[in-house]
């Protein structure tokens, strides 16, 4: 069980860190996500692996290591305003910057995209979405 | 308690000079000398005491856990300086009264110099090593002001740039010198410091540190080879010259030598680095003395000298050298100072500085000529007069000191040599500038200055005269008393007078006077030779220096920090890698002693689906919403791993966070764009990840691993013993979050808040890509929300929210709890959005997010501040059962408290994220305040 655990936090952490070297914002912020779980797995086996023993108080029962626990309860909270929090940089680097390019400079292949959507934005939004609203975030 | 007044009065004078800065300048003058004037006053009443051994102190404690006081001390050397930087001080004042013209802004001026005093007395007043090195930085700083003060001029700023950067730089390795005495003295109090006697020197840090000190010392005093600031600083005004090179700022390199002479001096490093220096400044001053035109070119490089001459006394090993290098800095002040005053007169009333315009001077203003001529007497070191026993000191020490062994003849032959140079450049100034036939294209007709802008130079000359003539009466006792601070295990006997006889000092004397009348006599022959050397402006090779710098830093810089994230991520990953390999390559081997678990078919089938889950994300992270697919079979099956491995809270969590993330990335895709190119990907790039990757994974599963197959020791049953006792609760997860751990939990949904706010300014006022179709060219669906979704998820909302609040009040004791309710609530909101829209949810009361953030933050923290009330440390819990008819008995804890305000903060930060990415699109995104777009 310990060593299938472990091949599996192994392989989530090699599949986030080639995912974090990835030239687009929108990989990165999945590499980080999928980081984060794996952190958070990890975190939690260094209480140790106990099956049917929640640290739930009860005459004569075993109990898990609780503090693992607390503090991966924690980390998945703070974990998701991370991902939030870097999700939205990207939106914002989209619209100040034209790209979403995380390696500085923008690349041949990628100004074509630009001018794709560049034509089809719209400075306002506002007064044309607000009929619809919510069925654009769909 | 007078003595915090010192420094104080001149700090306060400093803002009456501002506040003075429309009044006549007579006026802004004597406002500006008053209050230093009784500042003087009180060093003077303190004297008697000081000379009397009672040093008086004033010290308030500021952080007395890290030996941070403020503390003023006076004792013999700092009463000296505390007179020479207030007296000259004042005459600096009066002179600059008549010097300054009506274009001057005065206030300003008077301001600076205020402040530059009282920077000085606290450096020299100090009794706290830090706060010493404040007060030296400040002299850094508000002598910029000063040297600037004529900030239109280019060479004034450049100087006072090359000033602040070569003093800033010393003061830099100072500080860094002052914190290793701390560390070894284990103090930063200087009497404690003082009092260690050798235990510095025996140090093995010993050489650094002095190296460190010595280098603060060495720039502030303008030693060789860090002296080319101090030329360049003459294009202050003449005030601040006499003020900045006779008294203060250069001096307190010295003093700082003084200071800790103590304890960082009789040691032979000490010894020859301070002696060689000294010596080294003491010829290339006095040698390039001898060739500037310029007349304050002449003086600076003089003091440049002089200062010299100070540290190599104190960098001899004789008994009475360091006596006879205060006696020097007294002297030196008083004279040079007179001399700089003397040089701004003739300036001023002559309209040049050039030594090759000015001749003959004397038939225009014999008066200050003659004050001239007896300060300049007094430089060369002619008897009768204060520079003469000084010299005379240093003659008659340099012929005792052994400080080089058997080389030590060469000091005695290099010093008079020096002292010829001294001849030779003051002689030069005297009949240059006083004889030598007439004046040569002078603007103007030189003429005597206003009566009361020479009483500065009187006083200081006939201080000349009066120490010369009667040195024992005039300054015996504050040498004593300066000599008790050098030498605390005691003084030895020294009496300074004008006759010792006919002996080898007065011989050196005599020749050095003979040698610099020969020197000048053959000053044609001289001047040719100097003319070819080519002439490097030190101003144009320290800027060149300073760009060179910036240039390298920038490449340096840009190479490190070009903007790219992948080259950063890059960075970080190899550092981890390679920090964590060399540790995993000591332990022997993975497999731990602990006995592993049997697997079972449950675990290896979620396991696998994990695995490919993965990998599938990896490999289809450019088809954005099939890679979301696969990294939420991923969240799920981590929740399900949570539940399987007897950790409920955590499965609870991880599924509604889950959902919570999915949705976030689905407003997401909407935002970003849709085609990522995959074309530019180099091959080389994709083997290089994936082998860093493949790295990375290796060492966090094996450690993984070894970790979960050995044995540790858990501070657990501490928390699994007391959870009922202590906390009242027997979900011991919960517990240890609300109570046990309080305080982080705290800090956890305060970070939380952040990232809530953070992302809410960032998406005010952003300027957004809206497509009007997707990338294969449909157009968005302009469909309503479906009735069904709408329906259901209506009638679900206070199912879903009764369900919430159950889990909170429940998770004390079973799985739940503030952040599992929170996350349950927000979920419940946002499907409302998702099912209705914004509009619609705004029509039915608009929530403010943000309110919830405040509130649950204040909720949180005023439950743990109650606590004090009872007088037990912050969020100390309190639990008690209480009986209800029909409810019947039930427990009140105040962790429940605490507990609320994290769901709210929860719910508050989990929807102002998620509400307002998807009000980005509507009328009621967020905007910046006064620009709504």
């Amino acid at each position: 069980m310990e060593l299938i655990f472990a091949v599996t936090v192994g392989v989530m952490v090699t599949c986030s860190v080639f995912l974090m070297l990835r030239g687009h914002t929108f990989a990165v912020v999945i590499g980080l996500t999928l980081m984060s779980y794996a952190v958070n797995l990890f975190l939690f086996a260094s209480g140790g692996l106990a099956l049917h023993k929640p640290a739930i108080l009860a005459d004569g029962a075993e109990y898990s290591d609780p503090l693992p626990q607390a503090l991966v309860l924690t980390a998945i909270v703070i974990g998701f305003a991370m991902t939030a929090f870097a999700l939205i940089l990207a939106i914002r680097a989209r619209a100040d910057l034209g790209n979403d390019q995380v390696d500085g400079r923008a690349l041949p292949g990628d100004s074509l995209a630009n001018k794709e959507s560049q034509g089809k934005m719209r400075q306002n939004p506002v007064s044309s979405t607000a009929k619809n609203t919510g069925g654009k975030t769909r | 308690m007078n003595l915090i007044w010192v420094p104080l009065l001149p700090l306060l004078g400093c803002l009456v000079s501002l506040l003075l800065g429309r009044y006549p300048r007579s006026t802004m003058a004597l406002g500006a000398a008053i209050l230093p004037a009784i500042a003087l006053g009180i060093v003077v009443s303190l004297a008697p005491e000081v000379m009397s051994g009672n040093n008086p102190v004033v010290t308030f404690d500021w952080v007395p856990a890290l030996s941070l006081q403020i503390s003023f001390m006076l004792d013999g050397l700092a009463l000296m300086f505390s007179l020479l930087i207030l007296g000259i001080g004042l005459l600096v004042i009066l002179y600059a009264r008549y010097y300054l013209s009506e274009a001057d802004n005065a206030g300003r001026f008077y301001a600076s110099l205020l402040l530059f005093m009282t920077a000085m007395l606290g450096v020299v007043l100090s009794a706290n090593l830090i706060q010493l090195w404040f007060f030296w930085e400040l002299t850094s700083v508000s002598s910029f002001m000063l040297i600037s003060y004529w900030s239109h001029r280019s060479d004034a700023r450049k100087g006072a740039r090359m000033a602040m950067t070569i003093t800033g730089a010393g003061g830099l390795a100072l500080l860094a010198g002052l914190i290793l005495i701390g560390e070894v003295v284990g103090s930063y109090d200087l009497q404690t410091v003082l009092a260690s006697g050798s235990l510095i020197a025996e140090h093995s840090l010993y050489p650094v540190i002095v190296v460190l000190v010595l280098l603060g010392a060495f720039t502030k005093s303008a030693q060789f080879p860090f002296h080319s600031w101090l030329p360049q600083a003459m294009a202050a005004p003449t005030p601040v010259s006499a003020y900045l090179h006779s008294a203060t700022m250069v001096k307190a390199g010295i003093f700082l030598m003084a200071r800790f002479y103590p304890v960082l001096s009789d040691t032979h490093l000490w010894f020859a680095l301070v002696s060689l220096v000294g010596l080294t400044t003491l010829l290339v001053g006095a040698y390039t003395a001898l060739f500037k035109h310029d007349l304050k070119g002449l003086l600076a490089y003089s003091t440049i000298s002089h200062l010299g001459l100070i540290t190599l006394l104190l960098g001899l090993d004789t008994e009475l050298a360091s006596i006879a290098a205060m006696f020097h800095v007294i002297n030196h002040a008083v004279f040079k100072a007179s001399l700089f005053m003397a040089a701004g007169i003739i300036d001023h009333e002559s309209g040049s500085r050039d030594m090759r315009k000015l001749n003959g001077l004397f038939r225009y203003m014999p008066y200050t000529a003659t004050l001239a001529m007896v300060a300049a007497s007094s430089m060369a070191g002619v008897p009768l007069l204060n520079g003469f026993l000084s010299k005379e000191m240093l003659f008659a020490e340099s012929l005792h000191q052994e400080t080089f062994g058997s080389l030590s003849w060469l000091i005695p032959l290099l010093v008079t040599f020096g002292g010829a140079l001294a001849v030779a450049y003051s002689l030069r100034f005297v009949h240059d500038v006083f004889f030598n036939g007439e004046p040569i294209g002078l603007e103007k007709t030189p003429h005597e200055p206003p009566r009361y802008m020479r009483v500065p130079v009187e006083i200081l000359v006939v201080l000349c005269l009066l120490v010369g003539v009667l040195p024992d009466l005039i300054v015996g006792d504050l040498l004593v008393a300066v000599g008790a601070s050098l030498m605390p295990a005691g003084v030895p006997e020294f009496s300074i007078s004008i006759w010792h006889g006919f002996n080898i000092p007065l011989l050196m004397s005599f020749l050095a006077v003979l040698g610099g009348v020969a020197l000048y006599r053959q000053r044609r022959h001289m001047f040719n030779f100097q003319a070819r050397f080519t002439e490097v402006d030190p101003k144009l090779a320290f800027e060149h220096m300073i760009q060179t710098l910036v240039e390298r830093a920038r490449s340096v810089q840009l190479w490190l920090d070009n903007g790219s994230f992948q080259r950063y991520a890059l960075w970080l990953l190899l550092m981890a890698i390679a920090a964590m390999s060399v540790p995993m390559v000591n332990i022997p081997h993975a497999r731990g002693s602990l006995e592993v678990t049997e697997l079972d078919m449950v675990a290896l089938g979620g396991a696998l689906l994990m695995i490919v889950a993965s990998v599938a994300t990896a490999m289809l992270s450019h088809q954005r919403l099939l890679a979301l697919v696969t990294i939420s079979v991923v969240g799920l099956v981590v929740s399900v791993a949570f539940a399987w491995f007897s950790a409920p809270d955590l499965a609870l969590t991880q599924l509604s966070v889950e959902v919570a993330t999915i949705i976030l990335f689905l407003l997401a895709l909407y935002f970003l764009p849709q085609k990522v190119s995959l074309n530019h990907l180099s091959p080389g790039r994709i083997v290089r990840d994936m082998g860093i990757a493949t790295a990375a994974g290796a060492i966090v599963g094996t450690l993984t691993y070894a970790m979960l197959t050995r044995p540790f020791d858990s501070i657990s049953s501490f928390f699994t013993a007391n959870a009922k006792t202590g906390g009242g609760g027997t979900n011991v997860v919960n517990v240890i979050l609300v109570d046990f751990r309080g305080f982080d939990t705290f800090g956890e949904i305060t970070v939380l808040a952040i990232a809530a706010i953070g992302i809410y300014k960032l998406l005010a006022g952003v300027r957004l890509f809206v497509p009007a179709a997707d990338m294969d060219g449909r157009p968005w669906s302009k469909d309503s929300h479906p009735l069904m979704l709408m329906q259901i998820s209506q009638s679900l909302l206070p199912l879903a929210l009764l369900v919430s609040a159950y889990i909170f009040l429940r998770g004390h004791n079973l799985p739940g709890g503030g952040f599992i309710a929170g996350l349950i609530t927000a979920i419940a909101l946002i499907q409302q959005y998702v099912a209705n829209g914004v509009v619609w949810m705004r029509d039915r009361g608009d929530l403010k997010f943000q309110w919830f953030i405040v509130w649950g933050l204040f909720i949180a923290f005023a439950s743990g501040v109650g606590s004090w009330f009872f007088e037990r440390p912050f969020l100390t819990s309190w639990f008690d059962y209480f009986y209800l008819p029909l409810v019947g008995k039930f427990e009140l804890a105040s962790a429940m408290a605490f507990d609320l305000g994290v769901y709210l903060t929860v719910i508050g930060a989990t929807l102002s994220i998620l509400a307002n990415l998807g009000k980005l699109t509507t009328t009621d995104r967020p905007t910046r305040p006064g620009r709504r777009s």
